[in-house]
């Protein structure tokens, strides 16, 4: 999950990708993605566990912040409780399924902020050139120089615990590699003859960013942001377990694994459901973006 | 090769400067006055006026800085708020402990990672190519500090083979050679490899897959040379891209351990880091982000270097 890097490869990667594209391109991807048993399996667990938390309150499920001491620690199976009881006594089903909703919200609400800044910073930086493109470069290279966990915590400790900071922190771990390719591919896209020829008839840095420039870079980088929603998760889930991101009695799965870290003697598979949760949507995440990855990529 | 050195030296020592910035803006970021992040809440008004002042928290940012900065060359990061003792001890300390852990976890996930790799790179599209494969993925899609957890709730609470917590019997917060310490070394070591066993074994399977498709392996067959001759051209042409994610990984296990340290209480800078956070001692997390930072940017640097002079396409590039 350290691997934030966009390595040479991806980049150079991301730049052929950037430079053809034939005509119903689009739908030849969705083909492809629709023919990819792996891929299409992973988006149905991931849906699922989505739709599930997304509809939650209007599910059949025990309050989740709904403690009983007499219920403490119930195993799997137990009558009207069939994943058991946490430590407090709630049950374990409706947290892990409502905890769904803070955990997928932390995994993907960062990439979306920062794949917006990120294209926003990359794409100025590589059509404007210049000073521009040092003074922004350079911040993101000092950012690049932290290990992302390292970042993360850094922020989120001198912040604070709480949903808001970490979502900040996040978002900042995740800009400096998405403005790195968004840069290079609007760099190689500047450099290419039909930019030049819209210029010269007429079309406004505007319409030539708009049009040729967004048009190429939004790909790759959205291939790349996918990959990133499973690191944003278990980095949020990290924060939640040392106890920097979502405060207590909240349902969140990095929490969860943390307040159950004392029932690890009594009930073992209790005390490690919430990793399986986290472990399974950011594997399948990580796997729609491979097939992504090579839907889209099309070598002529 | 000296003019290239020199050039890359010209852009490190901007980002480190650039990274000792962040770190000094960090304990700004914190919400309210930052002399009562440093001060003890009960401190009496004169106490918190001469911290001011000693600290310098009344002059401009920039001289803020300087100071701050000039203290750091000299080895002054300040003193623990909780236990009083100098950041920069508390941190070497520490330091040791985390960098034999991410030495142990190295050597472990880049065996196996080369190894595993290597052998699905030659055996492309075979069932141990795709097993690697799979295994390379749930690797970087494991929650590292949930394995944790899961491999103490098997080795420790079920089969009771190994030790849970600390680097050694009786709370040893040192680190030495021997059984007692190694026992206590085995979990988070395995923990921490399963991250850089699987991007290294992503990373070798694709560089060497790509080497043997090149025409000029085909050439070297066609001459009549064996397969090990083969296998030396082709560690020749993987070795600067796999040591520059292998130098990645072994920054990232130094400075991405903090979640490991804090499942096995591993006495280590991620475990201080921690203990920083819970008890917001802000200078001590200042510190210790500080120094594993930097020592981020100059690793990357020597596998910078150490790549050049491996490859000299990049020298000329």
């Amino acid at each position: 999950m350290n691997d934030l890097a966009p390595t040479a490869e991806r980049l150079q990667e991301a730049r052929e990708f950037a430079g053809l594209k034939p005509e119903g391109y689009w739908q030849g991807v969705f083909k492809r993605l629709r023919r990819d048993p792996i891929t299409v399996g992973a988006a149905l667990v991931v849906l699922l566990i989505a739709l599930a938390a997304v509809f939650a309150p209007w599910l059949p499920l025990a309050d989740p912040y709904d403690g009983r001491i007499v219920q403490r620690l119930k195993p799997i199976g137990t009558e009207g409780m069939p994943l058991g009881g946490d430590e407090l006594g709630r049950d374990m089903l409706s947290r892990l399924i409502y905890g769904g909703r803070l955990s997928l919200f932390m995994g993907i609400a960062p990439v979306v902020a920062a794949f917006l800044i990120g294209t926003t910073l990359g794409v100025l930086a590589g059509y404007l050139g210049g000073r521009t493109n040092m003074a922004i470069m350079r911040t993101v290279d000092v950012f690049y120089a932290f290990p992302s966990i390292l970042l993360a915590i850094a922020i989120s400790g001198a912040l604070g615990a709480g949903l808001t900071n970490t979502l900040i922190s996040l978002t900042v771990v995740f800009i400096p590699p998405l403005t790195r390719i968004a840069e290079s591919v609007t760099t190689s896209v500047r450099g290419l003859d039909f930019v030049d020829a819209a210029r010269a008839s007429g079309a406004s840095h505007l319409a030539v960013i708009r049009t040729h420039v967004l048009g190429n870079v939004v790909g790759p980088i959205f291939i790349y942001a996918t990959s990133l929603v499973s690191v944003s998760m278990i980095l949020a889930a990290g924060l939640s377990f040392i106890g920097l991101g979502v405060k207590p009695p909240e349902p969140e799965w990095g929490l969860m694994l943390n307040t159950l870290r004392t029932a690890i003697y009594v009930d073992p598979v209790l005390a490690a459901l919430p990793g399986v949760m986290i472990f399974v949507v950011s594997i399948c995440f990580n796997l729609m973006s491979d097939g992504l990855r090579s839907a889209m990529d099309v070598k002529l | 090769m000296l003019r290239y050195v020199l050039r890359r030296v010209a852009y490190v020592v901007p980002i480190a400067l650039g990274v000792s910035i962040v770190c000094f803006a960090l304990v700004h970021l914190v919400p309210g006055e930052i002399v009562d992040a440093i001060v003890p809440a009960d401190a009496p008004p004169e106490v918190v006026e001469q911290m001011t002042k000693d600290y310098g928290f009344d002059q401009p940012l920039p001289v803020q800085y300087g100071l701050w900065l000039w203290r750091a060359v000299q080895g002054d990061l300040g003193e623990s708020l909780v236990s009083g003792r100098p950041v920069a001890a508390e941190i070497s300390k520490a330091f040791g402990n985390t960098f034999v852990l991410a030495l142990a976890a190295a050597l472990l996930g880049f065996s196996l990672g080369l190894l595993m790799g290597g052998i699905a790179g030659y055996l492309q599209g075979s069932l141990w190519d795709r097993l690697v494969t799979g295994l390379a993925v749930t690797g970087v899609s494991l929650p590292h500090y949930w394995l944790g957890i899961v491999l103490v709730i098997i080795f420790s609470a079920q089969l009771n083979w190994l030790p849970a917590v600390g680097a050694g019997p009786a709370g040893s917060d040192q680190w030495q050679l021997d059984w007692a310490h190694l026992r206590h070394m085995i979990l988070p070591a395995v923990t921490l490899a399963a991250i850089p066993l699987g991007i290294i074994a992503r990373t070798v399977r694709a560089v060497v897959a790509e080497i043997l498709n090149q025409e000029y392996v085909e050439t070297l067959r066609a001459k009549g040379l064996g397969e090990g001759r083969i296998l030396v051209h082709v560690i020749k042409n993987a070795a600067p891209t796999v040591l520059a994610v292998m130098g990645l990984q072994f920054g990232y296990l130094l400075g991405g351990s903090i979640l490991v340290e804090t499942v096995f209480s591993w006495p280590g800078t991620g475990f201080l880091m921690n203990t920083a956070i819970l008890q917001r001692d802000l200078p001590l997390l200042q510190g210790t982000i500080l120094v594993l930072a930097l020592f981020f940017v100059s690793l990357n640097f020597a596998v910078d270097i150490l790549q050049t002079l491996l490859d000299p396409r990049i020298r000329r590039g």
